[in-house]
Formats: C-alpha cells, structure tokens, sequence
C-alpha cells in the first residue's frame, strides 16, 4: 500500500505518499498553495477556502482533498488567484484589521496573503462590524477585530483530558469566537503561547509579554509567505 | 447541582450527541437554558461549557436569555410579506406594545422575526409559542392578544381546524393542508403495508434492483440516484446501519413535506422500513425542523401503531434478523441542516455545519456509520413502486424522471397549495394549473433556485431541464424584482453556518452592494461587480447554501435584467457607497458643529 502517488501541478510532475492530502503533497514537491486555516497535524477544515485549486477542472479545497494517482491540478492561474484574492479582501473587511498596530504583524499569514496577492486595498466596501475584545482570562486576549474564524484554536487548543478551549459561538457573519471562561483559568502558559502561534492572526494574544520581536524583524517581513517552501525544493 | 437537569441529562444517558434533546427538555420546563444550567450540562456530559454554548446559540429557536410568556414568531419570508407580513408585523408591535427582536416591559411577549415556516399557502403566518397561526389579520392580531393578557394559552386560541388530519386529536392545528391535487403515486389510494409483505419474500438484492430500475431519484433537489445510494450504503462496511428521513423542509416556499407528515405518516415509515431492508439498516431516525413540532406527538403515535402491528421492533412481518426502529430528532431552527451533512452534525448534537466531503454519508454518516438519507417525498413514492413495479413506475414522467413531483405552490395564485403533477410539465401550464394571473416570475426550486421569466415559461420541470425540489413561487406584473432578491439574499445571509469565509461574508457585502442599487445610487458597473463577485459564491463555498446563496441574485441579473437598469443611474459612472455625512455626523455632534460637506 505504500506505493507512491504520481500528479501534477500547473504542468510540474509531482510525487506523494498514500493519503496525503494536496497541500503537504505540494509542499513536499516545493510548491506552495496558499492556505490560511490549515494546521499541519489537525484535521483540516476547509472553512477559509483560499486553498482552492481546480483539479480534472473542479474546483475543491486542497487541505481536505487527499491526492490522487495521475491527478491535474492547477494552482498557479488567474482565475485562481482572482478567487484567492476576493477571499482574502473579504477577511478584511468583514473584521477590522489595523496592521501597523497589530502584535502580530509580519508574523499574520493574513497579513502576509494579502503582500503575496498584491493586495493594495479591498475591492469591497469596509462595513466597520462592531466586534468585542474578550480579556476577561488571566492568560490570552482575544482580539475579536481580527479573527478570521478559521478554527485553528477550536481544532488543536485543548486541556490535558481532551476538552475544548475555544468554540465558535453564533452563526452566519455574527458568529464569534470563545474562549471557557472556566478552563481557561488554569490555562498554561505554554498552552498560551501555543494557542497564540497557531493563531494565524492576531485574534489570540498572550498576555503579559508582548511585542518580544522588534517589527521589521518577523519573518513575512523579510520573505513572502510561501517562498520558504519554493526555495528548499 | 439542578436535579432537574440531571434528570434530563440522564435521560438521554448523559451523552453529547443528545445535546438538542437536551436544549428541547430544559426549554420546554423552564422556558430557557440559563448560564447554571449550561454549567450543569457540561459537568454531567463532560464537556466544556463553550461545546454547549456553540451548539445551543446555533439554532433559531433556542433562548438563552430568560423567555417571555408568550413568544411570537412571525414569517418574514417574501411571500408571507406579499401577504402583509408588514401589515401584521406592525400590529403585533402595537398591540403588544414591543418592537421586533424584544421582549415587552410587562415579560408578556417576546417579538421575533423568523425564516420560512413551510406555511407559503397560507400567509402571513405565525408560531405563537409553538402553535401555528395562519392567515393572520390585523383583527386577529388584536383579538389573539386581547385574550392573551386575560391569561389564554396559544392553544386555547385554536380556533377551527384544518382539514384531513389536522383535525386529528393528536395535532387539533388552524393549519390546512391544501392539496389541491393527488396524483398516481404519493396520494394514490392504497395500502403501503402492502409492500412489506412484498418484500419480507424477496431478498434485499431483488428490492435495489426494483428501486434502480424504477429510475427514482431524491427529491430533496440534488436528484441523486436512490437505488445507488442504498446499493453503496448496502456494500459499505459497518456494523449499524441508519436509514434517515430528512423531514427539515426549509427552502422557502417549500411546503409539500408538511402535509405528507400530515396525511401520510404511514407511508413515510413503510418507505424507510423498505430502506432498512434493503440496506441492511437496524436504526430510523426522523430528522424533524422545529417548525413542524406540533405534528410530534401525531408522529410518535404513528411510530407506535407501527411498532404495535410489527412493522418496526424486531422480526418485522416475522422475518427473523429483520430489525429496524425509529426515533425522532427534532431540530432547532436552522435551515442548512437540510443539507444532508449538516443534518448528521445537528443529529450528533452538534453545530449543523456542513461536512467535507468524500466520505460520503453513505460510507460514514451518522456517528460515523454507513447512513442512507432521504427526503420525505422520496420515502412516500417507495411503497407505491414495489407495489407496482419498477417498469409502472417509468411509464409515468419523462425518459430521465420517472414518476411524480409534489409541487409547493404559492404566491400570486389563485389556489396556493401542494400539487402531485408527473415529470414534464411546462411552468406555463403549473402557473395556469394554480391560477396565476399576469406571472411576471416564477422562482422555481426556491431562492436557491431560479428566478425565471416568461421567455422560460415554455420550460419543464425534470432533471434534464428545470430540476427542483419543489417550491415554485408565482410573482405577478406587480412585484418589485429587487424586493424578492432582497428578501432572498437577507434569508441566506441569516441561515449560513458561517464556516466559510465566501459564503459568510461575501453574502452580506453582495447584500449591501443590492442595496445601493435599491437606494438609487447604483450605477452599471455595481451591476456588473454584483455579477462577478456572485459568481465566485458557486465555486467558493462547501455546501449548496453557499454556492446557491448569489442565485437570487445572479439568475435576475440575467433574466430581469431591465429592472436593474432601471434602477441604476445609467448618465453617472461613479457613485460612492460612503455616505461621508452620515459618517461623521455622530462627531459632529459631540462638537457641537453641523457638518457641511
């Protein structure tokens, strides 16, 4: 069963292992398809959309559509890159994202997709949501502005007998993220900065010591996202 | 801790896919879910407090605030607003002295706007603390209020009922069924125990080939294939097997199921038990929407005559290993929990958020076992075709959609009601059929549909032409285009799970940009951005309410596209949807200065 999957991206002859899914499987062949909710090691979600690619001529999400034997995938197209980029300026302007003051800046893949996209200003009308910061737990803020409702903290954030952190409260464009208030009492400091990293925004802040890397610093400031992947293959 | 709670909890063995029943218990007591008792839900299940908030604030229906006595739902759906909903809507707020979305000052009344009630044919239409209240007037507003303050029940207030089994003591409902015309196969007259002693002699191979060769396919609107989706359910691996009945009916304009769990419970069992059969599938469940809970207790009769008649329990007919029995689930109010996989989440006691997809529910469905799920309409047509034959079956409809369609009717008809047509029909003739006068559109399958013109009135309903699950809404010569897809963009934008980013967002800015358009400060190109941004909706989004959510606005784009023009400045290029003025009024006003702009 270990026998290797053959497929191509935008024309480029690729190799995976079995089960793979289309975003690691590229990754492993240097080629980078951007994603904003996948979390390696977590089941994927599909929810952000940006990873779309067309495979056979459909469209589907990468990060939860596992590779095939002799698939064509196009990832690098115009009309790709078009979805790709509505998705992204539809992130900005369903929250309020103030980059210059953001803690996460140069480290915010949001942040980052828009530099890669050459995403200047949103096509789209800012609506101004009103939004609640939550910093009501000893450890973490939660920056409600820019949450982008990924469910990276709800999928991989969890106590030590398997309990979760964070949900989603709500539905449609007012749905919200949470945090248990009870649980997160004896949040650990470690688990805290965990939950900030795998925070792809800066939505999950910890509390306490900020700004540790100086801005200009962070590594999207230095290099565009998906760069890293291209140059090691 | 709430012994009460405990109680309920323990009655559903205190497990988290029981979550809903949960919420349905507490609320039915106590009117609510308190912050105490999410704390004692998630001590008793084990789960953290933020798993019950995220799937009790999902559904319409669940309150998490303190209710009040009497709580008013109103339809605000575009027929129920052809109808007067306004009209109504106003009066309730007068009378109760309360504005929509509150509760009055004395605690008596809460006000709520809510989706699609499956009530179309007989707008404007209410649920008053889970009574149906059709065809609402200003005085009866009056009246239903006036005997609510001297301390009547919403039941008490019953006063006539609909016909056929509305009348029924189990449901005594104001709701009629308005069927306005049977047809040869779902309300054809005959026995559907019938086909049980049919089957228990013939092997579950000889009923797939049956219903594969019948041709049916689902009549929920995707049109899948029914005996291919049993036969895969029948080879996938796993131990229990579920047969699940998709009775949650929420696209606007859609009614038909209403009146089948109705008229024809009997059959909606034999067709699912049929299903087990063949499937090899021991356990049933009902997935029943919120709007409908006034039929449980009719429903649940029905399952028990079964049971006593031996048709669910164990050795069915005397067929030893022939098991199958069916509970109900009742949902919460949430229209995406049609879509079959979210309709297993909110089964599982979750949030109804679509899943991905492969694996199929077929493969791993409910808890993750092979699960056959089908609407209502396609159950009921089961027994009739092992009664009569596959080939029967065929003769009726066209070549690609064999047999009957129920129709929801409604709008500007003369007689809004569920019609039982075969395959085929042209709109024209179903706009004559029901009595339309001067059609302008017809939205055919709902807003998830199409909005059609005349130059496609010539058009069939069938899988190969205009595929639909039901739903055909009537507009004539004096409906505004605009306030339809208005109406339709708002319902999507209030259902979507919000899981994905298109379909949570991207929904509202094409709602503000239509907006505009309405206000008189559209111009061409807001017209041609609406087109391309909704277009993206299709490809972008997960589930059909994602992808159909820019229908209403993509199909009158194209074929209503005059009212558009009309609508926009066609002499300017450029009209800003930043009102500056407005914007900083509010500051202005801190200073004391009025703003000249």
């Amino acid at each position: 069963m270990n026998k290797n999957i053959t497929f191509t991206i935008d024309g480029k002859k690729c190799i995976a292992k079995q089960d793979q899914n289309i975003v690691e499987a590229a990754e492993d062949n240097g080629i980078y398809i951007p994603t904003l909710c996948h979390l390696k090691g977590i089941i994927p979600s599909g929810s952000c959309r940006i990873c779309n690619i067309k495979s056979n001529g459909r469209f589907m999400t990468a990060c939860t559509t596992k590779v095939q034997e002799g698939m064509v995938i196009e990832n690098n197209t115009e009309e790709i890159d078009e979805l790709r980029k509505i998705i992204i300026e539809t992130l900005f302007v369903s929250g309020n994202h103030y980059c210059p003051s953001c803690e996460k800046s140069g480290n915010c893949i949001l942040q980052a997709l828009a530099y890669k996209h050459r995403i200047m200003i949103p096509r789209f009308a800012y609506t101004f949501e009103v939004k609640q910061v939550d910093a009501t737990s000893p450890k973490i803020y939660l920056e409600r502005n820019r949450c982008v409702l990924c469910k990276r903290c709800v999928r991989s954030i969890k106590t030590k007998d398997n309990k979760n952190y964070f949900a989603i409260e709500g539905r449609g464009y007012t749905s919200q993220i949470i945090l248990d208030k009870k649980l997160a009492l004896n949040m650990s400091d470690e688990e805290a900065q965990i939950a900030m990293k795998n925070c792809p925004v800066g939505c999950i802040l910890k509390k306490e010591k900020g700004y540790i890397e100086a801005i200009g610093t962070r590594k999207y400031d230095k290099i565009e996202i998906g760069t890293e992947i291209e140059i090691e293959a | 801790m709430d012994n009460q709670i405990k109680n309920i909890t323990n009655k559903y063995l205190n497990s988290k896919h029981r979550l809903m029943d949960i919420f349905h218990d507490i609320q039915k007591k106590s009117g609510y879910i308190s912050e105490n008792d999410i704390k004692s839900i998630s001590e008793l299940l084990n789960i953290s407090s933020v798993d019950v908030i995220q799937t009790l604030s999902f559904y319409h229906f669940f309150k998490k605030k303190e209710n009040a006595k009497y709580n008013i739902y109103i339809n605000e759906s575009i027929v129920a607003q052809m109808y007067g909903h306004k009209r109504i809507l106003q009066a309730f707020e007068n009378a109760t002295k309360t504005k929509l979305n509150s509760i009055s000052a004395d605690g008596n009344f809460g006000l709520y706007s809510t989706s699609d009630i499956g009530m179309g044919d007989q707008e404007p239409a209410a649920i008053i603390n889970g009574v149906i209240f059709p065809k609402i007037t200003t005085y009866r507003v009056k009246e239903i209020i006036k005997e609510f303050r001297k301390g009547k029940s919403a039941q008490d207030l019953v006063n006539s009922f609909g016909d056929g089994h509305n009348q029924d003591n189990l449901i005594r409902s104001m709701v009629s069924n308005n069927l306005n015309r049977r047809g040869r196969v779902i309300f054809s007259g005959y026995n559907s125990e019938d086909a049980l002693d049919i089957i228990v002699d013939k092997t579950p191979e000889e009923i797939l080939h049956v219903i594969k060769e019948s041709n049916i396919r689902g009549r929920g609107g995707a049109g899948f294939p029914i005996g291919l989706k049993w036969q895969y359910c029948r080879q996938a691996t796993g131990k229990t097997k579920y047969i699940v009945c998709n009775a949650d009916e929420g696209e606007p304009g859609t009614f038909k199921d209403r009146v089948l769990l109705t008229e024809l419970p009997k059959r909606v069992i034999v067709g699912m038990i049929i299903a087990a059969y063949a499937v090899g599938a021991s356990k049933g469940i009902i997935y029943l929407r919120k709007e409908y809970d006034y039929l449980i207790p009719y429903l649940k009769n029905s399952l028990t005559e079964a049971e006593k008649n031996n048709l669910l329990g164990e050795s069915i007919k005397g067929r030893k290993g022939f098991n199958f029995d069916i509970r109900i689930q009742l949902g919460g109010g949430a229209y995406v929990c049609g879509e079959e996989t979210a309709l297993l989440e909110s089964c599982e006691g979750k949030r109804g958020e679509p899943r991905n997809r492969p694996p199929f529910p077929i493969e791993k469905g409910f808890l993750d076992n092979p699960t056959v799920i089908n609407n209502v309409e396609s159950l009921c047509a089961i027994p009739k075709i092992i009664c009569k034959g596959a080939e029967w079956y065929r003769s009726l409809g066209t070549k690609q959609s064999s047999g009957t369609k129920l129709l929801s009717i409604s709008g500007d008809v003369l007689y809004p009601g569920v019609f039982e047509v075969e395959w085929g029909m042209t709109i024209k003739d179903i706009i004559d059929m029901a009595g339309g006068l001067d059609t302008k559109a017809v939205q055919v399958g709902g807003p998830s549909g199409k909005l059609i013109s005349k130059k496609e009135f010539s058009r069939r309903i069938a899988y190969e032409d205009l595929s639909t699950g039901g739903a055909i809404i009537v507009f004539n010569k004096t409906r505004n285009i605009l306030d339809i897809v208005m109406n339709f963009t708002k319902f999507f934008i209030d259902e979507s799970c919000g899981s994905c980013a298109p379909c949570r967002y991207l929904t509202v800015i094409l709602k503000n940009k239509l907006q505009k358009i309405i206000d008189g400060k559209g111009v061409e190109n807001d017209l041609l951005e609406l087109k391309e941004w909704g277009k993206k909706m299709k490809i972008a989004n997960r589930c059909g309410l994602g992808q159909s959510a820019a229908n209403p606005i993509l199909t009158s784009l194209e074929n209503f596209r005059s009212d558009y023009e009309d609508a926009v400045q066609s002499d300017k290029k450029y009209i800003s949807s930043f009102d500056l003025e407005k914007s900083i009024l509010a500051g202005a006003k801190a200073a004391s200065r009025f703003p000249a702009v």
